[in-house]
């Protein structure tokens, strides 16, 4: 019963919330608007928003002793997560036979190894996050709900790898629909809303010829 | 609720607009600001951590305009904003806040939080929690025209002195000229060579310019403040004499904020372009170095290092230019370490050097322009910006760092200028 409202309708359910939920989060924030800048600018912003775009992958090498623990923990989290969900062959043949897409999957180990690069990454942001005064003080329990809620998805997808057992496939499925209807009201909308982030403060800043 | 409160929260919601949205929704609570901000890494107290001093404009953004806020909010599950959410912001935006932006250039999701902190200040300044000082010195700027009381008369005066001084005409209300200059108080009262500098440029390079003794400051105390009707007013006050004088192109003196003011925001306070051009006094003379018409002799021998005003660098573009300059005369120049538009604040920006109460924390936090000088070891430290000045000899004397002598680019490059009969 449960497995079937979980490939059902609990899918379908998380499927039209993200969905709807993140384009209605998206289009709420650009309705309201930006008063036009009437100073004549330097260059254009254009090139600000988009250099931004790529350089804000990249931490200034001024703060690199600050932020190291920052930039190797989320760069671990970020990518691994990044190829477990677009690189992990359950996940390919999901999604082939939901559109019929599909492309090369990456093997065994480099999931194990990708996997365990994710977890650790996640755990050590997440106890910077409690551990460290300045990340306490600013988070909330947003951060820590979807930092949980992550935590689960990757951990029920690394056991549903024993695919003998149908009920660890279920169960990580399920956890996956919730974390998609938690999506699009938390903070876990940063996925999206970086670039254009990233975007407004390259323009401000390229119009007046600073590379930000 | 409270009157105070009310007009506080109504300022905050006038402040909400998409890029402000933006970032909140992007922004991850990673706390990489508070490692680029001086307050923060010289206090260790993580309430400057700079995403912080923007909460009550959070509050306010995720109570109205979030799907969670606005269901707890009808619910009652989320308590009303009060006076605390905005009074206890005071010491962390006005003392705690020097809007020098250097957490808006590292944040990994490119969350420029000084323009969040400026839209914050719009909301306590509403609603009247703002430093007596700075409040006083908008009174004065509104009043009398200059926040530290510098009167027309005290313009006169300096002026004589730099004519006597340097033997040349300081041009005064010149109908048609060709620049109009503007000067900071703090410039007139501290460092009137800056005037007899200007008058020996402008001489040796032909350049037709004038002072204005109807209004001649370049600073505005309404951007310090977060109040854009004060801002708005003293731009207005600037267009007039401009327009008066039908002046093509507007000076801005070695001031930072007074550049990122004329130049970038006061189009946006009044809402139309201006019907002048602006440049900072560094890319007039940089402009005229590349025309050939600014020629200098000799040079200092002393190792020379450049403070990056953060309103005329990293908020201003202002970044090459002086160094250009100082190339000319300066061959034993060393950059600081984390220069340019990483540059460390002095600590006064932002209102900070205006506001008494903040100068124990200003000159605590100085220690992170210290360590830049102590690796640089620097004979001399040159910058663009008269408060920057103020502040960095304040904090020099307090370290007992009397072997770094101070400079302005102006005067060190007046200092070697060829002259038009040398010429």
């Amino acid at each position: 019963m449960f497995k079937h409202l979980v490939d059902g309708i609990f899918w379908d359910i998380a499927l039209w919330v993200f969905t709807i939920g993140v384009l209605w989060r998206i289009l709420s924030i650009f309705l309201v608007g930006n008063k036009k800048d009437l100073s004549v600018a330097r260059t254009t912003g254009m090139t600000g928003a988009i250099a931004a775009n790529i350089s804000r992958f990249f931490p200034r090498s001024e703060m690199q002793s600050r932020t190291r623990l920052h930039v190797i923990a989320g760069y671990m989290f970020h990518l691994g997560l990044f190829a477990l969900l677009f690189f992990a062959a359950p996940h390919i043949l999901f999604v082939e036979s939901q559109t019929g897409l599909s492309w090369p999957a990456m093997p065994y180990w480099a999931f194990i190894v990708t996997a365990q690069l994710a977890f650790v990454g996640l755990l050590l942001l997440w106890i910077h996050r409690v551990m460290d005064p300045v990340t306490r003080l600013i988070s909330s329990a947003d951060d820590h709900v979807g930092s949980i809620l992550t935590f689960i998805v990757m951990l029920t997808g690394c056991m549903a790898l024993l695919e003998g057992f149908e009920g660890l496939r279920v169960l990580h499925r399920f956890t996956v629909e919730l974390l998609m209807v938690y999506f699009p009201f938390s903070r876990l909308m940063h996925a999206f809303m970086f670039i254009p982030s990233r975007a407004f403060t390259g323009a401000w800043f390229g119009r007046r010829g600073v590379k930000a | 609720m409270s009157e105070a409160l009310e007009l506080g929260i109504n300022a905050l919601r006038g402040q909400m607009d998409t890029r402000a949205m933006s970032y909140f929704s992007s922004c991850v609570r990673c706390g990489i600001c508070a490692e680029a901000c001086l307050f923060y890494t010289e206090t260790g107290d993580a309430r400057y951590t700079p995403i912080y001093k923007t909460e009550p404009l959070r509050k306010l953004w995720k109570r109205e305009y979030t799907f969670w806020g606005k269901l707890a909010s009808k619910m009652g599950l989320l308590k009303p904003m009060t006076e605390s959410d905005l009074s206890d912001w005071e010491e962390l935006v006005y003392d705690g806040c020097s809007m020098c932006s250097r957490c808006s250039m590292v944040c990994p999701v490119g969350v420029d939080i000084a323009y969040l902190i400026r839209k914050a200040k719009e909301g306590l300044s509403a609603a009247g929690f703002s430093p007596a000082d700075l409040v006083a010195a908008g009174e004065r700027a509104d009043r009398i025209g200059s926040p530290m009381g510098v009167t027309s008369h005290t313009l006169n005066a300096t002026i004589r002195v730099q004519e006597k001084e340097t033997g040349l005409p300081v041009p005064l209300d010149v109908q048609g000229a060709e620049y109009l200059v503007l000067l900071s108080s703090g410039e007139i009262a501290g460092f009137p060579e800056f005037i007899g500098s200007l008058a020996k440029i402008f001489k040796a390079t032909g350049i037709s310019w004038t002072l204005s003794s109807e209004y001649f400051e370049a600073t505005n105390t309404g951007v310090q403040l977060g109040n854009s009707k004060l801002a708005a007013k003293l731009v207005e006050r600037i267009v007039t004499v401009a327009e008066k004088l039908d002046i093509k192109t507007v000076v801005s003196p070695e001031c930072g904020h007074a550049y990122t003011t004329i130049r970038w925001d006061a189009p946006n306070f009044i809402g139309r372009p201006l019907p002048f051009n602006v440049v900072h006094v560094m890319e007039l003379l940089d402009q005229l170095r590349q025309q050939g018409r600014l020629k200098t002799k000799g040079y200092t021998e002393e190792r020379l290092s450049y403070h990056d005003p953060c309103n005329a660098g990293r908020r201003g573009g202002v970044l090459d230019q002086p160094r250009n300059l100082l190339k000319m005369v300066a061959p034993n120049f060393v950059e600081l370490p984390e220069s340019g538009d990483m540059n460390w604040c002095c600590g006064g920006g932002g209102g900070v050097s205006s506001n008494e109460r903040a100068n124990p924390l200003r000159l605590k936090v100085f220690d992170a322009k210290k360590r830049q000088l102590d690796a640089a070891k620097p004979e001399g430290l040159v910058t663009a910006c008269s408060n920057c000045r103020h502040m960095l000899e304040d904090g020099l004397e307090h370290n007992h760092m009397y072997d770094v002598e101070l400079l302005g680019v102006t005067e060190l490059i007046a200092e070697h200028l060829v002259d038009g009969d040398e010429a």
